[in-house]
């Protein structure tokens, strides 16, 4: 049942150390705002997942949250690598990095299995390609109707979800809208889950019937963060900070300018820092 | 700045209008980022504006005025005839069968068109070099009815043998694809600043079949990693157009002034 409440309790009461936990937003909508206060609250030894770990899941494993990683892309989009994750991953630096490697097609059925409560999910995938050989969890599955081979990953089941979205009423409907990614299936499959929202509306507005809302039964905690996606985007909000995506390429290359970047920006600040940043202007 | 000559091109420009052209109004297709996406875009905004371009993000009928930084930009949406949830496009529209050409990039390719985006150097476990990983190519390149590669020729990028085939091309050649139980095409054409390859019909060995102008055959070899087979009738690349470079120069300056360079 939804339950209006601040980042720092949303994230102190339900995000423990060890747990699979699961930020998701495909380009779109990606919780910054929750990841960060994760982060101040150092959490150790989580499992990550994420179709996409870009910045965020640099900035969470190169602070020392992860000790395990499930992905299917890693890499700061259409511009290079992730320096933090490359270093856990060639040079176990902050520390050893486990990866549970996928593609797209792979994580995103297992996000709709867990959500449908199957134990794992079934497609045509991965044929001919050399990760099935190195991921124990892909495995293969002979259709019980034609033996057609096909391939089998467990459901994704995390400890707990955390999106952001545009709206959530005062009972905790929430509604998504634009590039919706996976997320309704990452809170649905979770035992637990953190929206942040732009704003508390009297009434969510939706533009259709078939808008994409998460109704206030399914989802854990609401929490208002104003820009909680820079520098990601909200849709109908604020635009994406390309910029910004191009500049982390230099202040994450090395230790020591990532270290006093996080100290400076993550944790000597909270989550009311987003609001300015994201509204701050619009990339005319 | 004057209006450059229509002759003069970079390579860059060569391997993204040629590519540009393997693309018709009546296609479906699935972009990868970078190269790929500029060469799509190139054909929506020239000679093919019916095509339909698909990003992995869930926009379908995307027409962005800039090229997306990411492959879930707002241009991509706002711009889309509709946009789906990410398990829908990979289930329904993609593994449904109902895209022509899966357009990829690849950090390493090798004579059978297998691509690598894991890791160059080392081991699976113990890296070199970590690279992204496959994202949506795996299953781009055996669902898409055919796919196209365009990227850059070098050495280190044509390889003899992939150090890991995160994407299926032909295996190693001949019908194994089919044997895999791959019934679409594969890696038709692959495209590249100095030529256009193509599949061997019966080994799918890949194989020289047009030179961009100026090109000769000592400079592919010597950005090949194998030993360069070259067609028999083998065809000069026709060169870029005058209004074919002026589309793509302006898509490249809307978005450059559209990204900034974050500082």
């Amino acid at each position: 049942m939804a339950t209006h409440m601040t980042l720092h309790d949303a994230v102190s009461q339900f995000v423990r150390d060890g747990d699979v936990v699961a930020l998701e937003g495909f380009t779109h909508l990606i919780p910054y705002a929750a990841g960060h206060e994760i982060i101040r609250q150092e959490r150790r030894n989580l499992t990550l997942v994420r179709m996409t770990p870009d910045i965020l899941y640099d900035q969470m494993i190169g602070m020392g949250c992860a000790a395990r990683l499930t992905f299917s892309w890693g890499g700061n989009p259409g511009v290079g690598s992730l320096h933090r994750l490359r270093d856990a991953v060639e040079k176990s630096w902050p520390g050893p990095l486990a990866l549970d490697e996928h593609s797209h097609a792979a994580m995103a059925n297992a996000y709709d299995a867990g959500a449908a409560n199957l134990p794992f999910a079934v497609f045509r995938g991965y044929r001919g390609a050399e990760l099935a050989e190195v991921n124990p969890r892909i495995k293969s599955i002979a259709c019980p109707f034609t033996g057609e081979r096909l391939a089998a990953v467990p459901a994704i089941r995390p400890d707990v979800a955390v999106i952001h979205a545009q709206k959530a009423d005062a009972d905790g409907n929430v509604l998504i809208e634009g590039i919706v990614g996976v997320q309704k299936q990452a809170v649905l499959a979770a035992k637990r889950s953190i929206v942040t929202v732009e704003e508390r509306v009297t009434s969510l507005d939706a533009a259709s019937p078939n808008a994409c809302i998460l109704p206030h039964w399914a989802v854990g905690a609401v929490v208002v963060v104003r820009g909680g996606a820079f520098p990601s985007y909200a849709q109908g909000y604020y635009p994406r900070n390309n910029g910004f995506y191009i500049a982390w390429d230099d202040i994450a290359r090395e230790r020591d300018t990532f270290l006093a970047w996080m100290d400076e920006n993550v944790m000597r600040k909270g989550p009311d820092v987003f609001a300015s940043q994201a509204y701050r202007r619009n990339e005319a | 700045m004057p209006e450059p000559m229509p002759e003069t091109y970079s390579p860059d420009e060569i391997m993204t209008v040629a590519a540009a052209r393997l693309l018709a109004s009546s296609d479906v297709c699935f972009v990868g980022i970078g190269n790929p996406s500029a060469a799509c875009n190139l054909a929506r905004l020239s000679h093919a504006p019916g095509i339909t371009l698909i990003y992995e993000s869930g926009t379908i009928g995307t027409r962005p005025s800039v090229l997306p930084l990411s492959i879930g930009d707002g241009e991509l949406c706002e711009t889309a005839l509709t946009t789906v949830s990410v398990p829908e496009m990979f289930r329904y529209w993609l593994q449904g069968g109902r895209i022509t050409v899966g357009f990829l990039g690849a950090a390493q390719l090798d004579r059978y068109g297998n691509i690598n985006t894991t890791f160059v150097g080392g081991t699976y476990g113990r890296p070199k070099t970590r690279l992204p990983g496959g994202g949506g190519a795996p299953e781009i390149a055996t669902a898409c009815q055919a796919v196209f590669v365009v990227m850059k020729q070098s050495k280190r990028s044509f390889v003899e043998k992939v150090d890991f085939v995160t994407s299926l091309g032909f295996g190693s050649g001949g019908n194994e694809r089919w044997r895999l139980g791959v019934a679409t095409k594969g890696p038709v054409k692959v495209i590249t600043d100095l030529c256009i390859m193509e599949p061997d019909p019966t080994t799918k060995a890949l194989t020289v079949v047009s030179l961009h102008p100026g090109i000769a055959r000592e400079q592919v070899r010597a950005a090949t990693g194998w030993e360069v087979n070259f067609a028999e009738r083998l065809e000069e690349t026709v060169p870029p157009g005058r209004e074919e470079l002026a589309i793509l120069r302006e898509l490249h300056a809307r978005t450059r002034a559209a990204h900034g360079d974050g500082r």
